[in-house]
């Protein structure tokens, strides 16, 4: 333990100091929220809060169908979250208890896939949503999204390494049926998994920037992260607005992390530290 | 409630039940397209023409992109991205990890917060507020470096060879924390009897972090190396948003990834995007397999 106490006040200078680096822009974020445009261009720049948030949620309204914005962002990543949580508790639990057909080289393709580069699916999803006739609609980014292999990685690992193959086996001779064991036994037992799993997936949702960027043409039916980009232009970027948008996009994520860190932090490294 | 006489089939059935929603999707929305991107990598096809309008051009464009001076100029803009975002992160992230590791107790999940939070952040959001922090005469990064060292404000985001840098602190800012995580993980495995008994033979600090610490760390380094070139070489978000999504004066900030992008939806060329989007998947994976052999542990060690 004692092994390497370089000089215990460097070690917290250093570590406090990155903390700061590391929280700073979220505190910006809120405070140029706060602020007009020309306030925030100004020297010195603003360092605390000013009073102009409701100035810039009312341009904010005017730019942009704001409100419908993130109705769909919220409605997007909650359907997303809940066809994740479904499809992939279903498949990883039959990855883990059943044997079937094709089953190892299945799981090898799915799980090859989740090192797969994003880029690579940017053209040819806009085609298969445009053959669709998906374009402008929000299935087009929950549908899709709940084929997600690193959902099947969790469930199944966390079906081996918790649920006992005697108690679907009893609950079998008990006569219960295969959809009544699942949704009885297995869901039950696998909720600690479906907590993490549905943080990483509305927050992976509400993120989302590629995905609308592709399918979605017009302004009433962006998310977001799009909607957002959408104000920057070259001159006239009303910037206290984007801001006070910028920061009501990040306040979910922050109550999410302030509420699950832990489980947050440790589901998402799970792939990696594994 | 019952479930359908149909659905309550012998156990030889229910895995194929259970594993339809899933696959049906995972086949149509995952490996469709991956396969049909490399169907089209080989024909010329415009949206507009409709999807009858297709024609086979061999390998016309592969040869379009290897001969196409934007195609390496964003190569060369990626590569040089997933190099100075990804190594100072490792760099960083270590001794972070280390000093995390020995010195804090009771601050210790409030301190692996702050430094995780950039990672589950909104990279829109932030991007957004980056370029604010980088503007040239009010953004806060150039005031703060006036008042410390003076001098002439530098042009983050207009001046071609500045985009960069400002990107890789972005990125680095953004992902130090997810391998401080990997790390403090990978250090909680090394045994203490190590550290005691180096102790023991009169070992110092320094020597038992770089004879003990490090060389336990190793596969931890590799497999934090790999993600991050794997992620270095897909950045698309930051730079998207901080050159207004067309890759920055001189496209000095223009990423493959944002190329092919345009080279699809702006230039509306979708088979050649398509050979740019193999031509970058065949780097990515080579890199993945020569960071894997210059890390990889060798036998007897680790």
């Amino acid at each position: 333990m004692n092994g390497h106490r370089l000089a215990p006040w460097a070690a917290y200078a250093f570590v406090g100091a990155g903390a700061l680096v590391m929280l700073a822009p979220f505190y910006f974020m809120f405070v140029f929220a706060t602020h007009s445009r020309t306030e925030i261009f100004s020297l010195p720049p603003p360092l605390f809060f000013g009073d102009d948030f409701f100035a810039n949620l009312q341009i904010l309204t005017e730019k942009l169908p704001f409100w419908r914005n993130l109705g769909w962002s919220v409605y997007v990543a909650l359907a997303s979250t809940a066809l994740t949580l479904l499809f992939c508790s279903m498949g990883g639990y039959a990855f883990a208890l059943f044997e079937f057909r094709y089953k190892a080289p299945l799981f090898a393709l799915v799980m090859a896939t989740l090192l797969l580069p994003t880029f690579m699916n940017m053209i040819p999803t806009f085609m298969i949503m445009d053959a669709l006739g998906w374009i402008d609609q929000p299935r087009a980014l929950y549908i899709p999204g709940a084929a997600s292999a690193f959902g099947i990685f969790l469930m199944r690992q966390f079906v081996m390494s918790s649920i006992p193959k005697d108690l679907i086996e009893a609950a079998r001779m008990d006569g219960c049926s295969e959809l009544g064991i699942y949704w009885r036994i297995v869901l039950p037992l696998l909720k600690p998994a479906l907590g993490t799993l549905g943080l990483i997936t509305f927050i992976a949702s509400w993120n989302n920037f590629i995905g609308p960027l592709i399918v979605m043409r017009s302004p009433e039916m962006y998310t977001l992260p799009l909607a957002l980009r959408s104000l920057q232009s070259p001159v006239n970027t009303e910037w206290g607005a984007l801001m006070t948008g910028s920061a009501i996009a990040t306040v979910p994520l922050l109550v999410l992390f302030a509420l699950s860190s832990r489980q947050l932090i440790s589901g998402l490294t799970s792939g990696a530290v594994k | 409630m019952r479930p359908p006489a149909s659905l309550s089939l012998s156990p030889r059935w229910a895995p194929y039940v259970l594993i339809s929603p899933f696959l049906v999707l995972f086949l149509v929305f995952g490996v469709g397209p991956l396969l049909f991107s490399l169907f089209l990598a080989f024909q010329t096809w415009e949206p507009t023409a409709g999807l009858q309008a297709m024609e086979y051009v061999g390998l016309g464009n592969f040869a379009f992109a290897l001969q196409d001076e934007w195609f390496w100029k964003s190569l060369g803009n990626t590569g040089w991205l997933a190099v100075a975002s990804g190594v100072p992160q490792h760099l960083v992230a270590i001794p972070l990890a280390v000093f995390i590791h020995t010195s804090f107790k009771h601050l210790r999940d409030g301190v692996i917060g702050a430094y995780f939070l950039p990672y589950i952040t909104s990279t829109v959001a932030i991007a957004i507020l980056f370029s604010s922090l980088f503007s040239t005469d009010y953004g806060l990064v150039n005031v703060g470096l006036g008042a410390l060292f003076g001098g002439e404000p530098i042009d983050w985001l207009g001046a071609p060879e500045n985009i960069k840098p400002a990107i890789a602190m972005i990125v680095f800012w953004r992902y130090v924390g997810f391998n401080v995580v990997l790390y403090l993980a990978a250090l909680q495995t090394i045994p203490k009897d190590l550290y005691e008994a180096a102790t023991m033979d009169g070992a110092g600090r320094l020597q038992q972090f770089f004879y003990i610490t490090l060389p336990s760390l190793k596969p931890m380094i590799f497999f934090g190396v790999t993600l991050s070139v794997i992620g270095g070489l897909q950045l698309f978000e930051e730079p998207f948003i901080l050159t207004g999504g067309r890759g920055g004066s001189d496209q000095a900030g223009m990423t493959t990834a944002i190329y092919l992008y345009r080279m699809a939806f702006d230039f509306n060329d979708f088979g050649a995007a398509s050979a740019m989007s193999w031509l970058l998947f065949l780097v990515v994976a080579l890199l993945t397999w020569l960071t894997n052999r210059a890390f990889a542990p060798r036998k007897g060690s680790a």
